[in-house]
């Protein structure tokens, strides 16, 4: 038995993909009542007659739910629709209240936009097609292991925001899933429309995939495959189900249209519970709602307003800051990572430096004490101004490293705690000379062998001005006078 | 049009509706009866219009994103048939995974 | 009497009392007519006492101040049941009230008690409530009609002088045709449903009852208008309706639709009905022969339409939030237990029916037709009022009361709304009042206007119930 899944490169198969992704918009209160979205809440404290789905109850749309919607189908290239409308899903499932889902079945919210996941051989852009994006409310949380016997029902989420983005069957391996979700998520990033967070469930992801051989044109028999957690499970997961289809066809079997279920520990897809009958939805426009009518004018001010999307800071930084792609790729990674960068680099007006230790010390300070960049102390300005104390040679660079670590203890600012620990250079050529010479004096031995022409006993005398002045000394002018008395 | 036992059935479950097997002939002729009358329907030609779609030139309205809860007058375990703390329960679906399947 | 209730002349107290006293008179409870399911003595003494201060101080009187009302027991009030005449939310105490009793309680109407249905509102006689029937107090063997049968029963045994019900095929206007008062269907929008225990949403509006005219145009004036929790509420302005009442119909042109004056309609309420036009020839209208082409289509359309829409808003009735539960082992036996436990036949039936008509292969040729067919109906309506028809007269009901257990095939107790879905399908507003009796039975005639008209067909009703007079109840 071979230990990796074959990949779609090196059999006769390729596996077509489709994603569905649903992300919660981060509006302060639900799709249709103002209980409030906040997560971690008690069970069912944000609940209300209306997503509890209490007799006589109706629902009433959120205009900030809509304006994200919008949003995120614009910046995905989608058509928004000037009417779309509200259907019903019936079903029944305890966290489900109504017996039904409000989503859009026939005129969804916007149709046809796509996103570019890299480049093809020839330099043409490689999109993956969006059939749609349309709105829904999310259900609420069944909890299976809480109490022996029962299943536990928060309502919470019920009634939540989210958009439904249906990718068209483009993707063609499990790293093009990877690379749709991962600028899926920076774009969606990029537009501040959620919070993103797949542990906390704000982001899932279902897959459809069928297998054919190469060059056919006909699809397959598709399974959908659900409960991957991450992007990297997402992957896993499309091989891993490409290789059971694989190894089905191959045996002369038929595919079994299916839901199967990602188990991440044991790596393998199994089969949902057989259901009697597949699901029958039932869909029908919901007559509780009227459609949703936007005007032409209305969405081009949405579009207008849209932030610079990814594509369009990696462009401008490349032409505007002049920098390299990786570090484009690293300072943009992260929308408000680019904002802070810029602002450092504004304010100092040297990209170059800005970016190194944004993507250096910055980074790496987030990284090891897991703060998000909103919650981060040292202000861009004060970034700023350290690192023209750096140029200006108040403070040289390991000096400055010091401050910084401070900066991000207590958030002073680091003309404060420069002054405070001592830490400015001395650039006063007086004092550098009366230290160079106390050295020189100290070692004159040492210092004719470096006149003979032992030059790197250089760093020694460097080392023990260093010493003298407690770190303070500004090496540059230390090397300068070394260099004169040297000389003269 | 007519339904036939088997159909009555799914509709049945698929409306949770947990009816009598004993009694699924005489619904299942009961709704025959009344489906005959909606045969009328298929010989309209309604080629000319749209489905009514719900009523307002205006389009649904749009509610601020902000705002009171709707308050409770009752808390809800007044009202909740089963209720631990403040989770309402159920009786166990038989296994998580198949949760995860029942709600698509 | 509201009128008399609001300006003072009869202490607020006083009136609760009388309406109190009078439902034990007439065993208005399961005693009896069976009309009211539960009734709140304490708190409407203590509304009436809290208005009678209030008009002590001085305050200006609400415009129902005092007066007592019943309403139908699938609209949400904080004390008492909603039980919606079924056994699935039997004891069921709303947490929240429907918007149109906060309008009534800030009025200063003061809810008596809430009153007997047909479950879930499906049905036209009020024998399919889980409670038992309620009987016509006209003549206790009969039906009152349905499905608001409790509310008409209490309006005309004198209880109350107004009440609400609701309307989804006829289930205001048919039971009052039967029970000799004034019924009131506003139009689609008019009327918040929020608090309205939905049964086909795209239909359902509350209505009023009254002994009058002049009290069921009060009755609805205070509940209609915009409200931010229902998003098919209409903000169309709510005009006074009870102004202009004194006028004749001058200028006013009636169509009488023959398509509601078949061969085969009882000749006694076709006489009723004669008579009624003349009296509005006499008073100045004009009266004009038309034609709705698609009404006969009606029925079957209302009977895909309404059910499909209450399948799926009876959905959350599966006993895990609220209302009863049946024990059960595990989660699908819970649902199919509550739910066959707790609907009676005919909304299961209701049930089983609409979500047949949504299903996979069947929607196109059920639902999706029947919407398009609505909407033809609906623009037969719209062709006949622009082409110069400022209402339409029809008779309400094919025939008076009929007797309990007399119709037992459900479509033959479909057509008793045969004359009165047309106008839940058009969304237009409709009223019934009182024009004759047949062998002692009440016999009402209907109005209908296009949609937002309601002030020209109480224009109409007024002077009607005027001319007609005592004539309407013999």
């Amino acid at each position: 038995m071979s230990t990796a899944a074959p990949t779609a490169t090196d059999t006769k198969y390729e596996m077509v993909v489709g994603l569905e992704v649903h992300v919660q918009l981060r509006t302060r209160t639900k799709l249709f009542c103002n209980c409030s979205t906040q997560f971690g809440e008690p069970p069912n404290r944000n609940t209300c007659p209306v997503c509890l789905a209490l007799p006589g109850s109706l629902p009433v749309l959120n205009e900030a739910a809509v304006d994200l919607a919008t949003r995120a189908a614009l910046a995905l290239g989608a058509d928004v629709a000037e009417e779309s409308i509200f259907a019903r899903k019936n079903y029944f499932y305890p966290d489900l209240p109504k017996g039904y889902q409000i989503s859009q079945f026939d005129k969804p919210l916007a149709t046809k936009g796509s996103l570019v996941i890299g480049e093809h051989a020839d330099g043409s852009p490689h999109r993956i097609g969006i059939t749609r994006v349309h709105m829904e409310e999310d259900a609420g949380k069944s909890v299976h292991d809480r109490f022996p016997g029962v299943t536990a029902i928060d309502l919470n989420r019920a009634g939540v925001p989210l958009i439904e983005i249906v990718s068209e069957p483009d993707i063609r391996s499990s790293a093009e899933a990877g690379s749709y979700l991962r600028l899926l998520k920076q774009l969606l990033e990029y537009l501040d429309v959620s919070d993103l967070n797949m542990e906390e469930g704000s982001l899932r992801v279902d897959a459809n995939i069928s297998i054919r051989e190469r060059g056919a044109a006909k699809l397959g028999t598709k399974t959908e495959v659900k409960n991957m957690n991450s992007f990297s499970g997402v992957e896993r997961a499309l091989d891993a189900e490409f290789a059971r289809q694989v190894a089905i066809v191959e045996a002369g079997a038929a595919i079994e249209q299916q839901t199967l279920l990602w188990d991440a520990d044991r790596g393998t897809v199994r089969p949902a519970r057989a259901k009697e009958g597949s699901h029958d939805y039932r869909y029908f426009p919901d007559p509780d709602l009227p459609p949703l009518r936007l005007t032409k004018k209305w969405i081009a001010q949405v579009r207008e307003h849209l932030p610079e999307l990814p594509d369009a800071r990696r462009r401008r930084f490349a032409e505007e800051h002049k920098l390299g792609a990786y570090d484009i790729d690293v300072l943009t990674a992260n929308p408000r990572l680019a904002e802070y960068f810029e602002a450092v680099s504004h304010a100092l007006g040297d990209p170059k430096t800005a970016a190194n230790w944004v993507m250096g010390e910055v980074l790496a300070t987030l990284k090891n004490t897991g703060q998000t960049l909103d919650r981060f102390p040292v202000r861009p300005a004060d970034l700023a101004a350290l690192l023209g104390m750096v140029r200006g040679g108040t403070v040289s660079n390991s000096a400055a490293k010091r401050i910084f670590a401070l900066m991000v203890e207590t958030g002073d600012r680091p003309e404060q705690i420069a002054e405070r620990e001592g830490l400015a250079q001395v650039g006063d050529e007086a004092q550098l000379a009366a230290w160079v010479d106390e050295v020189l004096d100290a070692q004159p031995a040492e210092w004719q062998r470096y006149l003979g022409g032992e030059k790197k006993l250089l760093g020694v005398f460097v080392g023990a001005v260093m010493k003298k002045s407690g770190g303070r000394a500004d090496p540059r002018k230390v090397n300068q006078l070394l260099a004169a008395r040297a000389s003269g | 049009m007519s339904v036939t036992e088997k159909e009555v059935l799914h509709v049945a479950t698929l409306a949770r509706l947990g009816l009598d097997p004993a009694r699924i002939p005489t619904i299942a002729a009961e709704l025959n009866g009344i489906l005959a009358h909606m045969d009328v329907l298929s010989k309209v030609d309604t080629s000319n219009v749209g489905p009514v779609t719900g009523i307002g030139a205006a389009g649904t309205p749009l509610r601020v994103d902000g705002g009171n809860q709707i308050p409770l007058a009752r808390p809800r375990d007044a009202f909740a048939p089963a209720m631990r703390e403040a989770f309402f329960l159920v009786p166990r679906l038989a296994t998580h995974e198949d949760g995860a399947a029942e709600s698509p | 009497m509201a009128g008399d209730c609001a300006s003072g002349k009869v202490p607020a107290r006083a009136s609760v009392l009388a309406a109190l006293e009078r439902a034990d008179e007439v065993k208005a409870d399961a005693r009896g007519l069976n009309a009211l399911l539960s009734r709140d003595r304490d708190g409407a003494l203590g509304a009436a006492d809290g208005i009678a201060r209030l008009h002590l101080d001085g305050a200006i009187p609400t415009p129902l101040a005092g007066v007592p009302v019943v309403l139908k027991d699938n609209i949400a009030t904080l004390t008492m049941p909603t039980s919606c005449g079924s056994r699935i939310l039997e004891g069921y105490v709303s947490p929240y009230e429907a918007t149109v009793v906060t309008r009534l309680r800030a009025a200063g109407a003061v809810v008596i008690g809430k009153t007997n249905m047909d479950e879930f509102a499906m049905g036209s006689s009020t024998e399919n409530s889980a409670f038992g029937p309620t009987r016509n107090p006209l003549d206790p063997t009969r039906v009152p009609g349905g499905s608001s049968g409790g509310s008409a029963a209490c309006v005309a045994a004198g209880i109350v002088p107004i009440a609400l019900g609701s309307e989804t095929g006829g289930s205001v206007r048919q039971p009052a045709s039967f029970c000799g008062v004034v019924g009131v269907k506003p139009t689609y929008g008019r009327v918040s449903r929020y608090g309205l225990v939905a049964f086909a949403s795209s239909l359902d509006q509350i209505g009023v009852f009254g002994r009058t005219v002049d009290d069921a145009a009060l009755g609805l004036r205070t509940i209609a208008g915009r409200d931010r929790f229902d998003s098919t509420s209409s903000d169309v302005p709510v005009s006074d309706f009870c102004e202009g009442r004194e006028r004749n119909l001058e200028g006013i042109v009636i169509g009488r639709p023959r398509e509601y004056f078949p061969e085969s309609l009882d000749t006694r309420i076709r006489e009723r009905c004669d008579a009624a036009v003349d009296a509005l020839r006499a008073l100045g209208a004009t009266v004009r022969d038309v034609s709705l082409p698609h009404t006969d289509l009606a029925i079957p359309t209302y009977y895909i339409i309404a059910p499909a829409e209450a399948s799926s808003n009876l959905a959350r009735f599966d006993g895990v939030r609220y209302g009863r539960r049946a024990d059960a082992g595990g989660l699908r036996e819970m649902y199919e237990r509550t739910r066959s436990h707790g609907f009676g036949p005919e909304v299961t039936r209701r049930i089983l029916l609409g979500t047949y008509v949504l299903s996979a292969g069947y929607y196109d040729a059920y639902y999706k037709k029947a919407q398009e067919v609505r909407a033809l109906i609906a623009n037969d309506f719209s062709r006949v009022f622009a082409g110069g028809v400022h209402l339409l007269f029809t008779p309400t009901a094919p025939t008076t009361a009929f007797p309990l257990g007399a119709k037992s095939d459900p479509y033959e107790m479909y057509l008793s709304d045969i004359f009165t879905v047309t106008a839940n399908l058009a969304g237009i507003p409709a009223m019934s009042l009182p024009i004759g009796r047949v062998d002692g039975l009440p016999v009402g005639g209907q109005l209908m206007a296009p949609h937002f008209d309601e002030a020209t067909m109480f224009r109409a009703s007024y002077a009607l119930e005027r001319t007609l007079g005592e004539a309407a109840h013999r």
